[in-house]
């Protein structure tokens, strides 16, 4: 598997590290309460099929990105610097 | 129909004319005391309980293809009862139990072969980390022995005693660990079900729940409506897409985890043996092939086939440890959808909607819990109320904190498992 780092170009799947889901990047407000920080730290939308992912270019660029793959044949459809996504 | 020696005598020698088919092909009724969703090896042994258990008559299990074709068909056949954590033991314990008994209670054979299992540490802090490990399997009632260098050494010669980087200090070894076989599990179960009336319908996907105020009152099939009292989602890797037909979010990422199989060789390797500093773990099956697997992938997937990087790392940890492999020849490697919670342990609980169960989450573990798991969920659907030994395996454990239970103390959190 290759993603396609918008700095680095096309590179192995080994560079990288996956850390979650990209719903990761919407935090609750701090005082949203007990069910949303639960719901935000351990539930999981879990798609299968087209979903947004957070990866790590640790041996490339050190970017964090948003990843977007198909989770029932590892296509990837695409990926954005996570700070662009973020905005 | 009875298996026996004499039947399987007769038959030999009548060109094998009488054998039947082991279960029925029925159509769906429109209504069930209990629909099990997931005719995998879970579903079947929860079948098989709450009929012979709890005496329930009018049961289903809906299994979207054939059954047994998911991880109960796609695992490395390991059973064993070597946990630490209270929650995780007792309950592994009552499992292996069950085990111990289930080629003669299904009157099928599962081939259960208690080999023993070897894990091996590689440095001080493991060894002691392994020690307490063994401890409290004793504690509970099972078995563990403490081998040292020339004790590993004496038991699995053909290890690598001369490489520095990762010495050999010593193996837990659990003699009553060992390997069943995997169809036979799913197939036994299957045929005692189908035997006690529960009727086993294939070819069946769950498309809909149905939920009334707050209550389940039955699925949406691509066979029609079936209505149920009680519903149990034993889906495994799937389970969070089931679950949200019922509206509901579960604390579980679907994972890949490769397992590889090489041709088939005299015997060679009698026990089960994981290494300690990478993650690799082999056995030798009754049909000579060397069956091994390591560490999830790590991205989510239902793909059922993992990439190079983690293939490359299993065969490089396998011949650090034993470089006599090293000319087998690899037959097939292959990938199972691992349903991943945070603490990497269990769930088996009553779900937010009434009538509504869960089993899932038994991350790359699910194998040697077929029996355990599917009578303590028999137990908790007949009863309403958690079997004893699965109590720890709640749904709540990581919104409230209590009763984590992270075997590898990594942290009770997503991605560490």
């Amino acid at each position: 598997m290759r993603l396609p780092c918008p700095l680095c170009g096309p590179r192995d799947s080994r560079e990288f590290t996956p850390i979650g889901g990209a719903e990761l990047l919407t935090r609750p407000a701090p005082e949203a309460g007990e069910a949303a920080w639960d719901d935000y730290l351990h539930n999981r939308a879990n798609a299968c099929g087209p979903s947004r992912e957070l990866w790590y270019h640790g041996a490339g660029c050190a970017s964090w990105l948003v990843v977007e793959r198909n989770t029932a044949t590892h296509d990837v459809l695409g990926v954005t610097l996570a700070r662009e996504a973020a905005r | 129909m009875r298996y026996n020696a004499l039947k399987i005598l007769t038959e030999g020698l009548t060109g094998n004319r009488g054998w039947r088919p082991a279960w029925r092909t029925p159509e769906p009724k429109p209504e069930y005391d209990v629909v099990i969703i997931g005719g995998g090896g879970h579903g079947l042994s929860t079948a098989y309980y709450l009929a012979k258990e709890h005496g329930l008559q009018n049961i289903a299990v809906l299994e979207k293809s054939r059954l047994g074709l998911g991880n109960v068909g796609r695992n490395t056949t390991i059973v064993r009862a070597n946990y630490f954590l209270p929650g995780n033991s007792e309950f592994y314990s009552m499992s292996l139990k069950l085990w111990e008994g289930l080629s003669a209670d299904l009157n099928y054979n599962v081939m259960h072969s208690q080999r023993g299992l070897i894990n091996l540490f590689h440095s001080d802090g493991q060894r002691d980390a392994f020690a307490r490990r063994g401890n409290a399997m004793i504690n509970q009632g099972d078995d563990a022995v403490l081998l040292g260098r020339e004790g590993v050494r004496k038991m699995l010669p053909y290890l690598d005693f001369e490489q520095g980087r990762f010495p050999i200090y010593g193996g837990l070894y659990h003699p009553r660990g060992g390997t069943a076989r995997h169809d036979a599990v799913a197939w036994g179960y299957a045929r005692g079900a189908d035997a006690r009336g529960v009727d086993l319908v294939q070819n069946c996907e769950v498309t809909g729940i149905d939920v009334e105020a707050g209550r389940v009152t039955g699925v949406q099939t691509t066979r029609g409506a079936i209505r149920a009292r009680k519903v149990a989602i034993v889906t495994a890797g799937r389970s969070g897409q089931v679950a949200a037909m019922a509206g509901l979010r579960l604390p579980i990422e679907s994972h890949v985890l490769q397992a590889f199989v090489t041709e088939g060789l005299k015997p060679v390797i009698d026990h089960v043996i994981s290494f300690g500093m990478g993650h690799f773990y082999i056995s030798q099956s009754d049909k000579g092939g060397l069956v091994f697997g390591g560490d999830l992938d790590f991205y989510p997937s239902y793909a059922q086939r993992g990439n190079l990087p983690m293939a490359e790392h299993v065969m490089e940890a396998g011949m650090t440890l034993m470089p006599m492999i090293g000319k087998a020849r690899l037959l097939r490697s292959w990938g199972g959808i691992m349903d991943m919670t945070p603490d990497g342990s269990p769930i088996i609980d009553k779900s937010p909607v009434d009538g509504l169960y869960l089993d899932c989450g038994w991350c790359y573990g699910g194998f040697k819990a077929v029996p355990g798991s599917g009578f303590a969920l028999a137990h908790l659907i007949a009863q309403d109320r958690p079997h004893p030994d699965a109590a720890g395996f709640r749904l709540d454990r990581f919104r409230t904190g209590h009763g984590l239970m992270d075997e590898e103390g990594t942290g009770a959190q997503h991605n560490l498992h």
